[in-house]
């Protein structure tokens, strides 16, 4: 299979009613590794992730893939803060992507069910989606990005609002998908998080990339006093 | 009052007594409605669908110009339609005018706007709600009309069924291009709307009693035949 990475931004803004929300932004994602986006609230993580997946239109400069634009979309997939149910039960939403990329029902719902015994949530597959926890919803839709083994895998704060051992469920998915070779980007406001998952950390404040470095180095000695500030838990302004 | 009283009777009476002109008409009114409905449902909600998920340049106006469309005065519809199936009009030689088909023409062209104006706004509200998703998931436009329909089926079963009411109760354009010719067009409304003119109250109150309650029927069979307002059912 061809990579789709490495993914490259070049001068990348993103504006909404003339206000800029993001950029410009320059950087190359690579292919190995687990990105952590990190920044206080409104400094543009979200919309770094979405102009990267594609649900943002860069009103300047450009994202580029190693291939085409339809190959690369094909082979990514993204996890939303507040996950999105599809109106249909557990197993339904876990082998919706399998069956709208060619794979038949039945061999879908046979490779869903052992995604399900995996999850925790065997037993749950005749269940509305919707009625799940809020943990076990977001394991759910962890799993229903990582059903097709993306190259590339987009995180938007996916433990925000959860629990220890919610929290525990995910980041064990998340390193078992980052072992299994998929590029991960995430954005999170948990430091602690960020220390145990990132190999390398993307600093935002106000709309730019401050920091773009390994995690050891950043966590270690952070270049902007933004930074500092941040990991020392002053507000950010 | 006495005439409601009589209404009462006589439609208890027709009912019991299973009366033959009674069974035709009812049978043909449903014919007819849910034939309509069927086939304007299969125009409206993926045009419905469609408006929802596309972007393209006039989609206000369209937007604009559907939800109009529902108030379509149905005996301009009726005009139009026999103009077009009169032996003079461009489709005159199909020989339909009169016919139970002039009929299911005429409230196709009514009830298409009505349902797919219902139905787009249903599925414009899950098309917020699922527009990331299933973008993020690589999805084709077909694909997401798919699912957009099949999980707000609910929704669009009220759609037609609001369809399937106006259709049943509709008067003005099936009395034009059909006629109301007994055994051949005639249906519960415009029987009654004939049994009105003749002065038979009592009858014409006897036929809406069972209009009313053949709506109320089919309805109500439709959302126990769906499984809607079932527990743990979408």
């Amino acid at each position: 299979m061809v990579s789709i990475l490495p993914l490259s931004l070049k001068n990348a803004t993103v504006e909404r009613d003339g206000k800029r929300l993001l950029g410009p932004v320059s950087l190359d994602v690579q292919a190995q590794g687990l990105t952590i986006v990190l920044g206080p609230n409104g400094a543009g993580k979200s919309t770094l992730l979405r102009l990267m997946h594609g649900l943002e239109k860069p009103s300047a400069g450009r994202v580029r893939y190693a291939v085409p634009r339809r190959e690369a979309f094909a082979q990514q997939a993204f996890v939303f803060q507040t996950p999105i149910m599809l109106r249909r039960t557990v197993l339904g939403n876990l082998s919706y992507p399998l069956t709208t990329h060619g794979i038949s029902r039945a061999e879908a719902e046979k490779h869903s069910l052992t995604w399900l015994k995996r999850l925790g949530l065997a037993g749950h597959e005749s269940q509305r989606a919707s009625l799940l926890s809020g943990g076990e919803r977001q394991k759910l839709a962890l799993a229903r990005a990582l059903i097709r083994k993306p190259q590339l895998l987009f995180l938007d704060e996916p433990c925000a609002n959860l629990d220890g051992a919610a929290t525990q469920d995910i980041e064990r998915l998340i390193c078992e998908a980052r072992d299994g070779g998929t590029r991960i980007l995430m954005a999170t406001h948990d430091l602690g998080q960020a220390r145990r998952l990132a190999s390398d950390v993307l600093f935002l404040h106000n709309g730019e990339v401050l920091e773009d470095s390994p995690a050891e180095s950043f966590f270690e000695a952070p270049q902007t006093d933004a930074a500092k500030a941040f990991l020392k838990g002053d507000l950010v302004l | 009052m006495l005439e409601i009283w009589l209404g009462i009777k006589a439609a208890f009476w027709l009912v019991v007594t299973l009366d033959a002109d009674l069974i035709e008409i009812a049978a043909r009114s449903l014919l007819v409605t849910l034939s309509a409905v069927a086939i304007a449902a299969a125009i409206a909600l993926p045009l419905g669908a469609w408006l929802a998920v596309g972007r393209y340049r006039f989609r206000r106006l369209v937007i604009a110009v559907l939800n109009a469309l529902m108030g379509l005065p149905p005996v301009v519809v009726g005009l139009v339609v026999y103009l077009m199936l009169s032996r003079s009009g461009p489709f005159g030689v199909m020989g339909l005018l009169f016919t139970p088909w002039a009929m299911i023409i005429a409230q196709v062209i009514i009830l298409t706007p009505l349902i797919a104006s219902i139905a787009h706004q249903s599925i414009r509200d899950l098309w917020a709600e699922y527009h990331d998703l299933l973008i993020s998931l690589n999805t084709s436009r077909g694909q997401r009309i798919k699912t957009l329909l099949w999980d707000s089926r609910r929704a669009l079963l009220t759609a037609a069924l609001a369809g399937f009411g106006r259709g049943i109760g509709e008067v003005g354009a099936i009395m034009i291009v059909g006629g109301n010719i007994d055994h051949a067009t005639r249906v519960m409304t415009t029987a009654i709307a004939l049994e009105t003119s003749k002065g038979d109250f009592a009858l014409a109150i006897g036929l809406g009693f069972v209009l009313v309650g053949l709506a109320l029927t089919v309805s109500i069979l439709i959302h126990m035949l769906s499984g809607t307002e079932v527990r743990d059912r979408w």
